[in-house]
């Protein structure tokens, strides 16, 4: 584990006379590589300066100078930091009291809202509910199409009145879904919605719209797992423009390292619940902080 | 607030502004060192200046003079073909769209290959581009279709139909992912031997400006594939800068051809090196 930063820590040390405190100069040389590696993961900016600025206070502690390897102490402090601000534990989905349960997807353009919204379909049918897919996305060529697909290969039932491509109201659509399954006794509602700017504002009010209308109990941000320092404004964005309750991150089947799993816990102080890993609809886990951890910091 | 002297504040600045545009760690670092030593070598003490500089260097290091002009021209007998890649969802369903809808206002005749046969509603999603702008689409109603013979037929189809381009959309598939690179090897080699012995004119990779550095990954490993001749910098319209292609251009040669500023037909514009450094400092 963490051979690359290890690797380049030992190095540091190497050139360490003798035992005991470490100066202040190996200090910044540590730091120096720690913040590299964090910024090749693309880890934002500001997240970095946060995060070593704490690890440099813990370096500088005697739990490292006591340490017989100061380089393998330092990496373990930068990894439970990671674990710790990638959440502990992970967090499970908050069903209603009163069904439907009604979750609501968000994110960029791409990011993976409409296959995810399969992937949770399934694994949720699979648990024993009864969930319902709801085509809110009527704008992106043929999204509606693409979740009646999605929602047959997962084996639920798709809500889509509209036929999209600039026909229809999201709005309307997504109450109109919360309807639907409250008549046909589906204990869980998905919305689908289109992919938008976090500088969007129009776009932005229509997902706030679309929330203010169903209520739902969880909105997932879904973001890619490629982005970079992107990642910070974004998430931003969309927790002041529609407000989220977790994080699930995509496409972590490809080499990315994932750093914006931390900017965005970071600046969000929101649970990343989930991962997506490839685009079959069984492709997907619950999150775990630790694998992520070392995926951000191996190279 | 004018200040006499480049302070260690001014360099970080102008590193912050480097570094938030996903210019990368090293790329940065040399562009740093480049410009320490032109300020001492100018004796520069203005940070208007050295921001001057900085635009200088920045925009040499994105090379103006690279040919960015796409190969689009039929020759005789056959249409041009470009071969669109990349990703999931970076956009290249999309540029395909809008590309068609600016060479159909150049009076070209064109063609749509929905060899994305994989991914729920891709070959509809790519019909509907090409109804919007009023060119046909080749495709496969069978889902899960071999998509190597659809852009075949997609090549051929402009072949007899004395069309002027083919434009080939693929499925996106992430670069680690050997069989899916090896078969969009295997859609190449097989459009191309429906043009006896030529070759695809145009690949285009489709990178997204929310891209951070795994973005150099993406382009070595689909240009080690399908050897890419042109970049799409897509959703630039948002907060993101796309920084990552400078170090993309500089490792493989390849320009940034064209830019993606929205999800409208009309939202592709050619890529120049002044704009693109003007919105990364912005
Ligand atoms: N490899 C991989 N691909 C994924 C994953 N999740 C989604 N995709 C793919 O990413 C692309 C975009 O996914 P969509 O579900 O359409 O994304 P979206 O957020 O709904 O996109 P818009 O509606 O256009 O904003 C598709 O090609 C998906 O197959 C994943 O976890 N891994
Ligand atoms: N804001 C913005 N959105 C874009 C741009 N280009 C594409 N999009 C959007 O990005 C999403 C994905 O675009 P697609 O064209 O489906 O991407 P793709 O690469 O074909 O996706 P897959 O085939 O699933 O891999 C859609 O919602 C598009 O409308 C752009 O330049 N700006
Ligand atoms: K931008
Ligand atoms: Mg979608
Ligand atoms: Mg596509």
């Amino acid at each position: 584990m963490f051979n690359s930063l290890s690797d380049r820590l030992t190095t540091t040390f190497k050139n360490l006379r003798g035992k005991g405190r470490l100066s202040e100069a190996d200090v910044d040389a540590t730091i120096r590589e720690i913040r590299r590696a964090l910024l090749d993961a693309d880890v934002a900016l500001p997240v970095v300066r946060g995060f070593t600025g704490k690890v440099r206070e813990r370096a500088l502690s005697a739990e490292v100078s006591a340490a017989l390897n100061p380089a393998q102490q330092i990496v373990k402090i930068v990894n439970d930091q990671l674990v710790e601000v990638l959440g502990g534990e992970t967090r499970r989905l908050q069903f209603a009291k009163n069904p439907p349960t009604v979750i609501m997807l968000a994110g960029l353009q791409g990011a993976g809202k409409t296959t995810l919204a399969g992937k949770l379909g399934k694994y949720l049918a699979a648990e024993g509910h009864t969930p319902l897919l709801v085509a809110s996305d009527l704008q992106r060529p043929n999204a509606v199409t693409q979740l009646q697909v999605v929602g047959e290969r997962a084996g639920v039932p798709v809500y889509a009145p509209e036929p999209g491509n600039g026909i229809g109201d999201p709005i309307a659509v997504a109450e109109g879904g919360v309807r639907h399954a409250v008549e046909k006794q589906h204990d869980i509602v998905i919305v689908d919605t289109a992919g938008r700017l976090g500088i969007d504002e129009e776009l932005m009010q229509q997902a706030a719209d679309i929330r203010n209308a169903v209520t739902p109990d969880e909105v997932l941000f879904v973001i890619d797992a490629m982005i970079g320092q992107d990642a910070v404004r974004t998430a931003e964005a969309f927790a002041d423009g529609v407000g989220f309750t977790g994080v699930v991150l995509s496409k972590l089947d490809g080499d990315a390292r994932g750093g914006a799993a931390l900017s965005v816990a970071e600046v969000t102080g929101k649970p990343v619940m989930f991962a997506s890993t490839g685009e079959n609809l069984g492709d997907f886990e619950p999150f775990h902080p630790d694998r992520m951890a070392s995926r951000i910091l191996d190279m | 607030l004018s200040r006499d002297t480049l302070d260690e504040e001014t360099w970080e600045e102008i590193e912050d502004t480097l570094l938030l545009a996903d210019v990368g760690v090293d790329p940065t670092t040399e562009l740093v060192d480049t410009l320490r030593e032109r300020v001492r070598v100018l004796g520069t003490k203005e940070p208007d200046q050295l921001r001057a500089l900085l635009r200088e260097e920045l925009i040499k290091l994105v090379d103006p003079t690279m040919e960015r002009e796409l190969s689009v021209t039929a020759a005789p007998g056959r249409p041009a073909v470009v071969l669109v890649v990349g990703v999931n969802g970076t956009g290249k369903t999309t540029t395909v769209g809008k590309l068609a809808r600016v060479l159909v206002a150049e009076d070209k005749d064109v063609v749509l290959g929905a060899a994305d046969t994989f991914r729920a509603a891709a070959a509809d999603q790519l019909q509907t581009w090409g109804e919007r702008v009023g060119v046909p689409t080749v495709r496969s109603d069978k889902e899960g279709a071999d998509p190597a013979s659809v852009a075949h037929d997609a090549v051929r189809a402009g072949i007899d139909g004395e069309s002027d381009v083919v434009l080939i959309d693929t499925a996106g598939r992430l670069q680690n992912k050997v069989g899916l690179m090896d078969q969009l090897g295997k859609v190449k080699r097989v459009a191309e031997r429906a043009l006896d012995g030529g070759t695809i004119d145009e690949v285009l990779l489709v990178l997204d400006a929310t891209t951070g550095q795994n973005g150099m990954q993406q382009a070595k490993v689909f240009s080690e594939v399908v050897d890419i001749s042109g970049i799409v910098l897509t959703k630039l319209d948002g907060t993101a800068k796309g920084g990552i292609v400078v170090a993309v251009q500089r490792a493989l040669g390849v320009p940034v051809k064209l830019i993606g500023l929205g999800e409208g037909p009309d939202d592709l514009a050619p890529f120049t090196a002044e704009e693109f450094v003007d919105a990364l400092l912005d």
